[in-house]
């Protein structure tokens, strides 16, 4: 439709695309299906800003300014959900605890929170290294919706959101994690890559997993220190 | 601390390792009293299911006394005398709250792997690889018991070892077998296998109300053990199973179907040849010979109950069979937890005498000689409980 055949205006077209994306990510089951070669990070932003943010350059449409902005080849994309029986609102309590998130989510060592939108994550690196960065919640919907993005300066750039929504017949709540990375180049995208697995959507569904085992059973399920025989 | 390890294949080894501790605030440490070797580990001593690791502690039948508990665990105290399910449950989850304790969601330390495998993961399991949680097995000294809130029953006193140990797994697997077959007044069911679950499982479908049942097997000493309990008996070496079944039912075929051998049977005929030798060089991870004969053999519209172990693909499966005969299937790790109490109460009324099925009692020290003599039916071995801490004048005198 993004053709002289269009019978809408820019900035209609515009809007009605980020109330498309809003829908899909405020409810959509497979989302990053939904947005394809868009990035995420951009619609996170747009939809946060009201599609302020890009709407700068004249002629382009928000779409087009989206993947100018990404380079979407070098981005890991993970999508992934689980269905935890315990209502949204305690989920998206812990959840937006941020300094929680290290207790099931093992390659970060600490998260801190600077103010309410803002916090400071440290992530543990190959060889004893550590990666530092700033994130900003763009979009917090209480007890449905968190979505962060990384500042400007963050070594890595990574943008994803949380959706808690209650399940069918009684099992408690979906919660939907999105994210997507864009590792720089070099050694230090090595690192990165290294950092989030050879299989982010493993490593996602992993966290997933122990975030499920504490909200249900109160605890991780681990065999660490246990004995074994020589 | 002394353990049962596994090293590979045919390879067990009594290890001494360190002491278990508590890991988790919802654990406890057991002192192990008595352990049994289950025909399920016979598949972990042949080496058929994967994601084994050298030194893993075996063993998913123990019961002992509580020596310590973590700070969540409130119903147990020390001293407390526990039979402990070999399904691992948190008793919170969508199907732990549902009585389907063996798909529990939060207890497989390595639920990415099952789910490779197979879609989902069921579980964690004691002792039974690292595709079920890697938990350390209970063919030990001591053992941590995760979920000691959930899983772990007291034993009412005047209630032997030897009486409620099989609550942990083959009892509740041989009746939960029976039940999977939904016994109408009237039925005749098959029972393929008369190791200990097909054991449990010939008295489990008598108290369920079948009118027969035939078991189905090659040792005489098994056949004699189910023949002893009611049941009638083939021995699969003299005559075609399937045929006989048949003959024995007016042509109809038995209402229920029961395979309690799973994935290492043996058979007679090209078909059993063909399994032994894909399977021996890992083509496919199950010969699957009793369960095509129970499909086959199946009267039409009857049920197909499956308590024996399978880990990974079969061949040949009579998929016509079972469409055209119109057949249900049923299987699933047991939902022990579901069946300890109602079990235990059978046990104390007197349905039933668990310990008719135990041929050896030994050391702890002697596992390598018991999965041996169990896994080639040597000395007549149909159940093994090993006594970590019984003296040799106990264990001569538990045998007589």
């Amino acid at each position: 439709m993004e053709n002289a055949m269009s019978t809408q205006t820019p900035a209609s077209k515009q809007a009605g695309d980020l109330e498309r994306w809003a829908s899909i990510i405020g409810g959509g089951a497979m989302v990053l299906t939904g947005l394809q070669r868009r990035s995420l990070k951009g619609i996170l932003t747009a939809i946060a800003g009201g599609g302020l943010v890009y709407q700068g350059t004249q002629g382009k449409s928000t779409l087009k300014q989206v993947e100018d902005a990404a380079g979407l080849d070098h981005a890991i994309r993970v999508e992934k959900t689980v269905t935890i029986n315990r209502p949204a609102a305690d989920l998206y309590a812990f959840w937006r605890d941020l300094t929680n998130l290290p207790t099931f989510m093992r390659h970060l060592q600490s998260v801190q929170v600077i103010d309410d939108r803002t916090s400071h994550w440290v992530a543990n690196a190959p060889l004893g290294q550590a990666i530092e960065w700033d994130a900003v919640i763009v979009n917090d919907e209480p007890n449905h919706l968190i979505a962060w993005t990384s500042t400007d300066d963050a070594p890595i750039e990574n943008s994803g959101f949380v959706r808690f929504r209650p399940s069918a017949g009684d099992r408690g709540t979906e919660v939907k994690v999105v994210m997507e990375y864009q590792p720089p180049g070099g050694m230090l995208g090595t690192a990165i890559a290294k950092l989030f697995g050879e299989e982010p959507e493993q490593q996602i569904g992993d966290e997933l997993h122990r975030f499920k085992q504490l909200m249900e059973a109160g605890e991780i399920a681990t065999i660490e220190g246990q004995p074994k025989g020589g | 601390m002394k353990a049962v390890c596994w090293h590979g294949s045919q390879d067990v080894r009594v290890d001494t390792v360190p002491d278990p501790k508590i890991l988790n605030p919802h654990d406890a440490i057991i002192k192990v009293t008595s352990t049994a070797i289950c025909g399920s580990d016979l598949h972990l001593y042949d080496g058929y299911i994967p994601t084994m690791q050298s030194g893993d502690i075996l063993g998913h039948e123990f019961m002992g006394e509580v020596v310590e508990t973590g700070p969540e665990v409130t119903n147990l105290k020390q001293g407390d005398r526990v039979v402990v399910p070999f399904t691992i449950s948190c008793g919170n989850c969508f199907f732990c709250n549902r009585d389907l304790w063996s798909l529990c969601d939060n207890t497989n330390t390595n639920a990415w792997m099952a789910e490779k495998f197979y879609g989902h993961s069921p579980a964690g399991l004691f002792g039974y690889s690292h595709l079920l949680g890697g938990y350390a097995g209970g063919q030990a000294e001591y053992v941590r018991v995760p979920f000691a809130n959930v899983g772990p029953l007291k034993v009412p006193d005047g209630l032997s070892d030897e009486q409620v140990l099989f609550l942990t797994d083959i009892f509740p697997t041989g009746y939960m077998a029976a039940e999977n077959c939904d016994i109408q007044p009237g039925e005749v069911v098959a029972v393929w296998g008369c190791g200990p679950v097909g054991q449990f499982a010939i008295r489990s479908a008598m108290m369920l109300g079948a009118e027969r049942v035939i078991a189905i097997d090659r040792i005489p000493e098994r056949l004699a053990l189910a023949e002893a309990a009611g049941a009638e008996i083939i021995n699969y070496e003299e005559m075609d199973a399937g045929v006989a079944l048949k003959e024995m039912t007016g042509g109809i075929g038995p209402d229920c179907c029961i395979d309690a051998v799973g994935m290492e049977a043996h058979g007679t005929g090209a078909m059993a040849l063909y399994d032994t030798v894909k399977q021996a060089v890992r083509m496919e991870t199950g010969r699957a010979m009793v369960l095509r004969q129970a499909i086959v053999a199946c009267r039409k519209g009857g049920k197909v109950s499956v308590p024996g172990v399978y880990g990974g693909f079969i061949d040949k499966m009579p998929m016509g069979a079972f469409v055209n005969k119109g057949l249900t299937m049923r299987s699933g790790q047991t939902h022990v937890h579901k069946y300890l109490r109602p079990l235990l109460e059978r046990i104390r009324n007197g349905d039933i005498d668990p310990t008719f099925l135990i041929t050896h009692r030994l050391p702890l020290e002697e596992a390598p000689h018991a999965y041996k003599i169990f896994r080639d039916k040597e000395e007549n071995c149909i159940k093994v409980v090993l006594k970590p801490f019984a003296t040799t004048p106990e264990l001569a005198g538990a045998a007589t």
